[in-house]
């Protein structure tokens, strides 16, 4: 069982170094890089929602916060992007802390509105604080990474580190989860009276994956600002938080594959949408990304209806299934 | 007399102006069944609260082999060694039968955050210890058959057993076991009787709190009777049965 999850992780890897053979578009190579930071988000997000059963509607704030650490101690202070991306996490890291603390002794609706709230402050601060972050006009001339010496400053390249870091996110994943640690928080999430009467720490565990889970965000928002070069507070508003929940949700939080699912899916979605507009545009039919929400909101809401489990338990719903449909042949071949 | 593993002394929890315990006195001797029953209502889950620290008492001392365990957090009682069980059942249902005992393990296993990280869980030795150990608590319980199963499908009779397995992975010194048999068949309940037998004679102490009063009377050492959060009588088994107050209390007069 254990070893299955990580044959994945190889799998991807071989999808990922055979990709730029066949999308040969520099545009879509860029969305695939994007698709990368938010299925990185979206992991660190999985582990809190999921596996701790705890909710967040600010990660678009520490996303923001991995971001415009970067781009202010690169651009301002001239340091090392890799440091920055470092000093960013720590940033974020502290700040989660200073947040979860009080905000995770709430639970469901509650801490949803507390950390919705941190959110919606967090993008004020990127809007206001013009002196420090740009205000609405942002940071541009954020510097591109250097990876061993390989000047990551083509999509392709960007696209190949980002999706090694995602591997790397998830591999650091599937072993907390299969871990003490691991098990911990999914007590958590069933029951905490239970957790802590076999001696699992709630309040500490619940502390620690919210921070780590703002990490592995802060560490994508890093990544954002050197592969785009230039940040404004547009994509690290309080609609961002929400998408990134709806992902893992579609996904199917109970699994971080469903996640990475979730992830990928509605980040390509609205290309594969304007694509298929393109296509039938000489009918009169033409997709905008203003539909971006209304698309994402009918998916959650049917997934929710028919597949509260998400795509990923639907998945393997189907795989059972078909299973059972060829064992059901083979034993009518042989009575 | 032995020497008591547990001491509740002077012990009083209000809810609001409810009082669900008043000035209770239990003493619980090492190695042995103690019993606590008593009409609906009478605070027995509130006395396992109180000691395992999932409500804060008003008043009043707990103490664990002479020492004050008294509002300590609930994950600090566990490491002292004292593990339970819930009267609704609270198996974790999204895990196997198997992960959930493992989680019992977890005062008996170290590695942290960063270090679950970075090693993957086939090359851990703490992993490989932590399966066999609750292995071994399944085949205890006799469950090792439905090791694989999610344990939110089970049974309820498995269940409880599974809430028992999973509190022997703590290797507790003592043993709070809340209505294991309520909701059970007798063939169940006698079976949950002999698997209590069989924890005692691994040295661990348990105290029962079960409305089922031929379970109490077959199994305990000795029993206390709790009403309106008081103590009511204690004593063993027949002496019990013979109380005059006891009687009153269960039949009203």
């Amino acid at each position: 069982m254990d070893h299955r999850n990580y044959i994945g992780l190889v799998i991807i890897a071989v999808i990922i170094a055979f990709i730029p053979t066949l999308v040969k578009n520099d545009y879509y190579i860029g969305i695939l890089v994007f698709t990368a930071l938010n299925c990185l988000t979206a992991l660190g997000l999985c582990l809190l929602m999921g596996y701790a059963g705890q909710i967040s509607l600010g990660h678009a704030a520490f996303f923001g916060l991995g971001a415009y650490s970067t781009a202010i101690l690169t651009v301002n202070l001239g340091w090392s992007p890799w440091i920055a991306m470092g000093a960013g996490a720590c940033l974020t890291a502290v700040i989660a802390l200073i947040i979860g603390v009080p905000a995770l002794r709430l639970k469901g609706h509650y801490l949803a509105m507390a950390t919705l709230g941190f959110g919606a402050i967090v993008n004020i601060v990127f809007v206001a604080a013009v002196g420090l972050t740009g205000g609405p006009s942002g940071i541009s001339g954020i510097p591109q990474l250097n990876f061993l010496g390989i000047e990551l400053n083509t999509d392709k390249s960007f696209f190949y580190f980002s999706w090694a870091v995602v591997i790397l996110g998830l591999f650091l994943a599937l072993n907390l989860i299969h871990s003490r640690v691991g098990r911990g928080l999914r007590a958590i999430h069933d029951s905490q009276e239970a957790a802590s009467s076999l001696g699992v720490n709630t309040s500490k565990y619940k502390i620690k994956i919210f921070v780590l889970s703002a990490a592995y965000a802060s560490v994508a928002g890093s990544l954002y600002a050197s592969f785009i070069n230039y940040i404004d507070p547009g994509p690290f508003d309080v609609m961002h938080s929400v998408l990134l929940v709806v992902m893992v949700a579609v996904g199917g939080m109970h699994n971080i594959w469903g996640a990475m699912i979730g992830a990928v899916l509605l980040s390509i979605l609205p290309e594969f949408l304007s694509a298929l507009s393109d296509y039938f545009g000489g009918i009169g039919i033409a997709y905008k990304s203003d539909y971006d929400m209304l698309i994402y909101g009918g998916i959650l809401l049917v997934i929710m209806l028919f597949l509260p489990g998400g795509l990923y338990e639907g998945i393997q719903r189907l795989l059972q299934a078909s299973r059972n449909l060829i064992n059901r042949f083979k034993m009518r071949a042989f009575s | 007399m032995a020497q008591p593993i547990l001491q509740l002394i002077d012990l009083c929890k209000n809810f609001g102006g409810v009082v669900a315990l008043d000035h209770l006195n239990i003493q619980v001797e090492k190695s042995s069944i103690t019993s606590i029953i008593g009409p609906n209502g009478a605070g027995k889950t509130t006395i396992f609260n109180l000691i395992t620290g999932i409500v804060n008492r008003s008043s009043g001392k707990v103490y664990y082999n002479n020492e004050d365990i008294s509002g300590l957090k609930p994950h600090m009682i566990a490491e002292k060694q004292i593990a339970r069980t819930f009267q609704n059942v609270q198996v974790f249902p999204q895990m196997t039968v198997l992960e959930n005992v493992m989680v019992g393990r977890h005062v008996k296993s170290h590695l942290g955050f960063i270090l679950s990280s970075l090693i993957p869980p086939f090359f851990r030795i703490e992993e490989k210890r932590i399966r066999e150990d609750a292995h071994q608590c399944l085949s205890i319980a006799g469950l090792s058959h439905l090791a694989q199963k999610k344990a939110g499908s089970l049974p309820l009779g498995n269940q409880r057993q599974l809430e028992i397995a999973r509190a022997l992975a703590v290797e507790p010194k003592l043993l709070l076991l809340d209505e294991p048999a309520s909701g059970l068949n007798s063939r169940e309940t006698y079976n949950m009787g002999k698997l209590i037998q069989k924890i005692k004679e691994m040295d661990i102490t348990i105290v029962l709190v079960e409305h089922d009063m031929e379970l109490v009377m077959d199994i305990s050492d000795k029993v206390n009777v709790v009403n309106f959060g008081r103590s009511l009588a204690s004593g063993d088994p027949s002496e019990i049965q013979a109380n005059a107050d006891v009687i009153a209390a269960y039949l009203g007069t």
